[in-house]
């Protein structure tokens, strides 16, 4: 019964997002104020729909269902979700939401050509540090997805601008420095959290496996994101790195955070390669 | 007898390209190429107008292949081969020139359609004309034609209110650079009108500060005494760049005033906060690499057309209204300059009565020795009264509306029925 509930779920996530991306893309054309209100409230269902969706599999699974590909990828489209519309209520950037909606679609499909099945957790996974290390890593991936969304749109804007051809793009985006400011507090949130993620991390290793620090490819990785994005703060805040450099440094940062996430796993294994 | 042909040559910033209106926009003011005009054999009247969109020849000359040819070297001199004379520049003759006046009077041909500066800029290039007595009968009929339709378009037409100058581009350009205008400094570099418009949509829309640099000071502190501002020479310029975020340059200086190399140290020092150029200047003030630093931005007067392209919507369907007003009146003159090509013949008319007349009197009067002296006025009067009554219908005839449209045929006419050839 419950499960039924979960696969009916995770369906209707997939639909909901997939009609909140399809409203954005008619608002980010037609530009028709209404759509995004419309647009904004599906996204809003969508996330509430995801939300549920990972109780349920909590509920089944009877641990923080994030040690699968499928749960990792829903839990990064959630948090992705969720950092938008809470960023939302603070700040109005224009037309970000049809680029992450854009994103958040693009993950969900992924989650769903993953198995769905609920493997037995392993025992070095049996821990209380799972939900705290795992879930403000993901928090910390879906900001920094947020700040890669506004490079995106960044390096959009100043073409038009720079090159002076005032096309499609010049009137929908915001400006230069509403996109900036989102990169500066993307990122400073998504560094707290990451910083957060590889202390926890650090600790539930000495707990699971004696020692703090092991130099496995995935700490290793993390670690080497951590400092590509320590470096850009660093550098905003000291000689003022904004604008384009910090915008291609998101998106730099967040392929850095993919490969992590799963080129890590597939290519170079370890101890550490779960799912997630 | 042709009548005299009203011929228009010029360039704008729709035919011609920046780098090529910057070879010939005449900054030595009006009286030196009025001058210099004033010696091609073969034009009657002729009246310049030079502005940093357009540059405009209006000549009413006699109609002549070679007057054409010199006039546009006259325009470009030596810096444009002929080819390039006939992709950049446009000539509209009689009906066509009236109307394309028009048009630049009412603004319906600016960058920035239904701003009011064009206006200004015409009646200050007329004042030069008329003082160096350029102008004739036609040219000043014309041109204060051209004011009156200027008028009505803005009076009866929205075109001046939806749209504003150039400064409303560079305010759109501002806010997709900085979010809001709010704090923003501004610099303006030369004192000028243009400066000043500028400066009062940016003030208008939440810009603090305003620094006014200037080669004469004393200007600089009129300008930047109205916005509470402070005045600078302009070798502080660069000093500035470190605290402002909007500069606008404007001065009529013959070379770049401001490089690259000037720039980018100061964008360290700045912490990298974007600079927001606007160089409305013409030949420009800016180096245009300017525009490859980071975090810089550079916009010149034809860059700010594209910008002026979006809102274009908006203002067109008050430009269909504004365009009916120019055809309406263009007609109407051309109307009267019918009428001016019958004067001639009017006047032949006339003269040939008084001739005859004077003819008859003179053969007659000796005879009539007893006259008295007031009775010798008496029979000239009559005389005249009798020829003058004789071609007062035919020249209510010629006159008539009826004639307008076939005036030279009439005027042939009554050349051979008078027998006027002869004059």
């Amino acid at each position: 019964m419950l499960s039924e509930i979960n696969y009916l779920l995770f369906n209707a996530v997939l639909l909901v997002s997939f009609v909140a991306c399809a409203v954005y893309l008619v608002f980010f054309f037609s530009q028709k104020e209404k759509l995004r209100k419309v647009a904004r409230m599906i996204f809003l269902s969508s996330g509430i729909l995801q939300t549920c969706y990972i109780l349920s599999r909590y509920l089944i699974a009877g641990y923080t269902p994030i040690t699968s590909q499928h749960e990792a990828i829903v839990f990064f489209a959630w948090s992705v979700t969720w950092g938008y519309l809470s960023f939302h209520w603070r700040y109005s950037v224009r037309n970000f939401g049809t680029f992450v909606s854009v994103l958040v679609l693009i993950m969900l499909l992924t989650a769903a050509m993953a198995s769905r099945a609920f493997n037995p957790l392993p025992p070095a996974l049996q821990s209380v540090w799972l939900p705290v290390h795992a879930g403000v890593s993901v928090m910390a991936y879906g900001f920094l997805a947020l700040a890669f969304c506004g490079g995106i749109m960044y390096l959009l804007q100043e073409r038009e601008l720079k090159s002076k051809r005032f096309g499609f793009f010049f009137t929908r985006l915001p400006s230069l420095d509403s996109l900036d400011q989102l990169n500066s507090h993307c990122l400073t949130a998504g560094f707290v959290f990451l910083t957060l993620g590889i202390i926890s991390g650090s600790i539930w290793a000495r707990q699971a496996w004696g020692t703090y620090w092991q130099w496995d490819p995935k700490e290793t990785w993390s670690l080497i994101t951590w400092f590509l994005y320590a470096a850009q703060i660093h550098q905003r805040f000291t000689v003022g790195w904004r604008g384009k450099r910090a915008a291609v440094m998101a998106i730099v940062g967040f392929c850095a955070v993919l490969f992590t996430l799963w080129g890590v796993t597939f290519l170079l294994g370890g101890i550490h390669s779960y799912a997630g | 007898m042709p009548a005299d042909t009203i011929l228009l040559l010029g360039v704008n910033h729709k035919s011609t390209p920046l780098a090529v209106r910057e070879k010939l926009a005449l900054s030595s003011g009006y009286e030196e190429p009025l001058r210099a005009l004033s010696r091609i054999k073969g034009i009657r009247e002729y009246h310049l107008l030079s502005t940093c969109n357009r540059v405009e020849l209006l000549v009413c000359a006699r109609e002549d292949e070679l007057i054409e040819k010199e006039l546009q070297r006259f325009l470009f001199g030596d810096a444009l081969t002929a080819e390039e004379y006939d992709t950049y520049l446009y000539s509209y003759r009689n009906k066509e020139a009236v109307h394309h006046l028009f048009s630049v009077a009412a603004s319906l041909d600016s960058m920035i359609v239904g701003e009011s500066q064009i206006l200004g800029q015409l009646k200050e290039a007329y004042r030069y004309a008329s003082k160096q007595k350029c102008t004739g009968p036609i040219l000043n009929k014309l041109l204060h034609k051209s004011f009156s339709v200027a008028k009505r378009v803005r009076t009866e037409t929205c075109i001046g209110s939806s749209a504003v100058s150039i400064s409303f581009a560079a305010v759109e350009l501002a806010k997709k650079i900085f979010s809001s205008l709010e704090n923003k400094k501004v610099l303006l570099i030369g004192a000028g009108e243009m400066a000043e418009l500028a400066a009062e949509h940016l003030v208008g829309n939440g810009a603090t500060d305003v620094v006014v640099a200037n080669r004469t000071l004393e200007n600089a502190l009129d300008l930047a005494k109205r916005y509470n501002g402070q005045a600078v020479g302009l070798d502080e310029i660069v000093d500035q760049l470190a605290r402002v975020d909007i500069i606008v340059s404007s001065t009529g200086a013959s070379n770049v005033i401001l490089h690259k190399n000037d720039v980018k140290p100061i964008m360290r020092d700045r912490m990298n906060k974007p600079l927001f150029f606007i160089d409305i200047a013409v030949p420009r003030d800016l180096d245009p690499a300017l525009n490859d630093l980071d975090n810089v931005y550079l916009y010149d007067i034809d860059d700010l057309n594209n910008v002026v392209e979006l809102n274009k919507a908006e203002r067109d369907k008050e430009a269909i209204k504004a365009r009916r007003i120019v055809d309406e009146e263009a007609l109407k003159f051309e109307d009267w300059l019918k009428g001016l090509a019958i004067t001639p013949t009017i006047a032949a008319l006339r003269k040939k009565g008084n001739r005859v007349v004077q003819i008859e009197l003179e053969r007659t009067l000796p005879r009539l020795k007893s006259m008295s002296d007031a009775d010798r006025k008496t029979i000239e009067k009559m005389a005249a009264a009798i020829a003058s009554r004789l071609l007062h219908d035919p020249v209510l005839f010629l006159k008539s509306d009826s004639c307008k449209d076939s005036s030279d045929m009439k005027i042939d006419m009554y050349h051979s029925v008078f027998g006027l050839e002869e004059e």
